[in-house]
């Protein structure tokens, strides 16, 4: 039985109660895309208040009507709860046949190929274990490969793709001066500022020269040039190889004869760790600069007391200790992010994923790595 | 008989890429329902009328009209909302790799629509149902094959059910039996959705089989070169580069 209510109409469709109590579903105008959304704004609200035992939907008014209309006709039955035998359509129209066939879903089909289900916690566990081993083999690989290709730069350097190393020292160093060196200037003003709020009470002004000139050329310098370099060549490295790869530049290379590391990740190492370096001795100066600004402006001190104090406090052991800190770095920035892009497989998303692991593995590396040396300094 | 609106109407189309002049005063006007070919060698500029009617590209001259709309020179509201009588297949099928076929076809029905979530997985159904990739809607793109995405490409251009149809190279990269499938769907889609479809190609298996009229595009003129039914061109054409084109072999132009 259907319960008693008063038809209501929408623009589109009205709603009312037939002579046998069953539900009168009265359609005019298009049954299409541009009304159906329209209709799913109200349809579902009135429908659900009502109890009924079938359900006559009239398409004797509507003039057109596509796939979004039938599939709104094959909801109604649900929104009303009915069984298959609980509709009827009434003044179908001569198109509906037409319409009709466009569909070819079969809901209650079982599909013959299986669907893709997720994997459950320990499917996914296993999966990443597995990705991680092999991950590892070809991280051994990748490395046992690349000495081989510097092994064998070494023993003919002819085999070095000179223009190459050019090109990524400029990229990798030259491009990269005008932030490192904004970088390092603010970092050494900041440095400067904050230990002279300590040290100025005490009438130590002085030692905020020492103090930059250590911190920045032992620590921060080869640091912070290491993480720039990291976000800007590392992600550029993993990101130019892994769109090779996945456009298949690289198997092209191979197939013609080429070693793809000596080809691409040679080149690269050797300019980062020639360039880093050499970054790094900019940082440095900067950051005393910046200081020195601060030596000049709020503690009163003189351009030479305050060189002359910088030079006190560094030894030739700390520069170099710095410069090596960097070498590693870069060497570290350039296997991570060619790494990377050998890695990637897949479509274009494997680019960005990447770009961004490079730079992630090479921010923990350096950060690791720095941990090593002052544990290996702390005991030499 | 009395002739049907224009459902794509291209005048005086101009196109300079910088210094270089690519296309230089294409007219052609393409009827609704018809599956029209737009012909022509590699770098003759066919993919370039493409972008322009669909409006990837604004011309340098010429106007087009899409369904009586003139796109060129339209305010931005009218031109988006012009871009929804319309379709696009692109050669690479630029299906979204991080989503499943399901999702791909779902996104416009969401984003244009609003209806719910289980009348859009219905739709999106309805969709793969058609282009005969019932099972598929859970898979990525990287999971499929070739023609597959060309479906699915295909499902996702026909999300909103366009007046116009632009397909790019459709059988491009496939092999012989997966493009004359894809050749098949092309032709069920005309003829039940009565979707007007305009194909970029130079696959002339495709063109025998699918397009009812054609014109050809050639670099020497920087326009069309011939207009008519592919059989039309071959047959009745005098033009050297037309009959090099249908003969598979370039023919010396003095």
């Amino acid at each position: 039985m259907t319960t008693a209510f008063r038809p209501v109409s929408y623009p589109q469709y009205r709603i009312s109660q037939a002579p046998d109590s069953g539900l009168v579903i009265t359609f005019s105008g298009p049954l299409d895309i541009k009304t159906v959304p329209s209709i799913f704004k109200t349809m579902p609200g009135a429908l659900k208040k009502i109890s009924t035992h079938r359900a006559v939907i009239d398409l004797g008014a509507v003039n057109t009507m596509d796939d979004y209309g039938v599939m709104l006709m094959a909801k109604i039955r649900y929104f009303l709860n009915l069984p298959d035998d609980g509709i009827e359509i009434k003044n179908s129209p001569t198109f509906l046949e037409q319409t009709l066939s466009q569909i070819e879903v079969d809901y209650n089909s079982k599909c013959a190929i299986a669907r893709r289900k997720p994997e459950n916690i320990i499917a996914q566990f296993g999966g990443t274990a597995i990705n991680t081993l092999f991950d590892i083999r070809f991280f051994i690989a990748f490395i046992g490969s690349t000495v081989l290709s510097l092994l064998r730069v070494i023993r003919s350097p002819k085999a070095l793709r000179f223009d190459d190393v050019l090109t990524h020292m400029k990229t990798t160093g030259v491009d990269a001066v005008p932030v490192v060196a904004l970088i390092s200037f603010l970092l050494g003003l900041i440095m400067a500022f904050m230990s002279s709020l300590q040290l100025k009470p005490f009438g130590a002004n002085i030692y905020v020269a020492s103090l930059v000139a250590l911190a920045m050329v032992s620590e921060l310098g080869p640091i912070m040039t290491a993480i720039v370099v990291a976000g800007r060549s590392g992600s550029a490295y993993a990101a130019e190889i892994s769109t090779m790869k996945i456009s298949e530049e690289i198997d092209a290379l191979f197939v013609m004869g080429f070693d793809p590391n000596l080809f691409l990740v040679i080149p690269r190492l050797i300019a980062a760790a020639l360039v880093v370096p050499l970054l790094t001795a900019f940082a440095n100066l900067f950051a005393i600069a910046g200081g020195l600004v601060i030596g000049i402006t709020m503690l009163n001190l003189s351009v030479t007391a305050y060189v002359t104090q910088t030079m006190e406090a560094l030894s030739l052991f700390e520069f170099s200790w710095g410069l090596f800190k960097s070498c590693v770095f870069a060497i570290l920035i350039a296997i991570t992010g060619c790494l990377r892009g050998f890695q990637a497989r897949g479509g274009a998303d494997a680019v960005g994923s990447a770009a961004t692991s490079a730079v992630v593995s090479s921010i923990f590396l350096i950060v690791l790595f720095d941990s090593l040396f002052a544990v290996i300094r702390s005991y030499w | 008989m009395e002739k049907q609106a224009p459902d794509l109407r291209v005048d005086g189309l101009t196109v300079r890429y910088g210094p270089d002049l690519i296309l230089k005063d294409v007219s052609f006007t393409v009827f609704k329902s018809e599956i029209f070919a737009i012909l022509g060698g590699s770098g003759s500029g066919k993919s370039t009328i493409m972008r322009h009617a669909i409006g990837l590209e604004r011309p340098e001259n010429g106007r087009i009209w899409i369904k009586g709309y003139e796109i060129t020179g339209a305010d931005e509201t009218a031109f988006f909302a012009t871009l929804k009588n319309i379709g696009v297949l692109f050669q690479g099928s630029a299906l979204i790799g991080s989503m499943t076929v399901g999702e791909n076809v779902a996104l416009p029905i969401t984003e244009f629509t609003g209806l719910p979530r289980d009348a859009v997985t219905a739709m999106v159904r309805v969709k793969l149902g058609l282009v005969g990739l019932d099972c598929y809607e859970n898979h990525l793109p990287s999971e499929i094959s070739g023609g597959m995405k060309k479906r699915a490409g295909l499902a996702r251009a026909l999300a909103l059910n366009p007046g116009i149809l632009f397909l790019d190279e459709p059988s491009a990269g496939l092999d012989p039996v997966t493009a004359s499938e894809i050749d098949e769907l092309i032709l069920r889609i005309n003829k039940r959705l009565g979707t007007t479809i305009i194909i970029v190609t130079h696959d002339l298996g495709s063109i025998f089989t699918v397009a009812g009229r054609a014109i050809m595009i050639d670099k020497s003129t920087l326009g069309i070169i011939a207009e008519g039914s592919p059989d039309d061109l071959k047959e009745k054409s005098t033009n050297p580069v037309v009959k090099g084109f249908f003969m598979r072999k370039a023919i010396a132009t003095s």
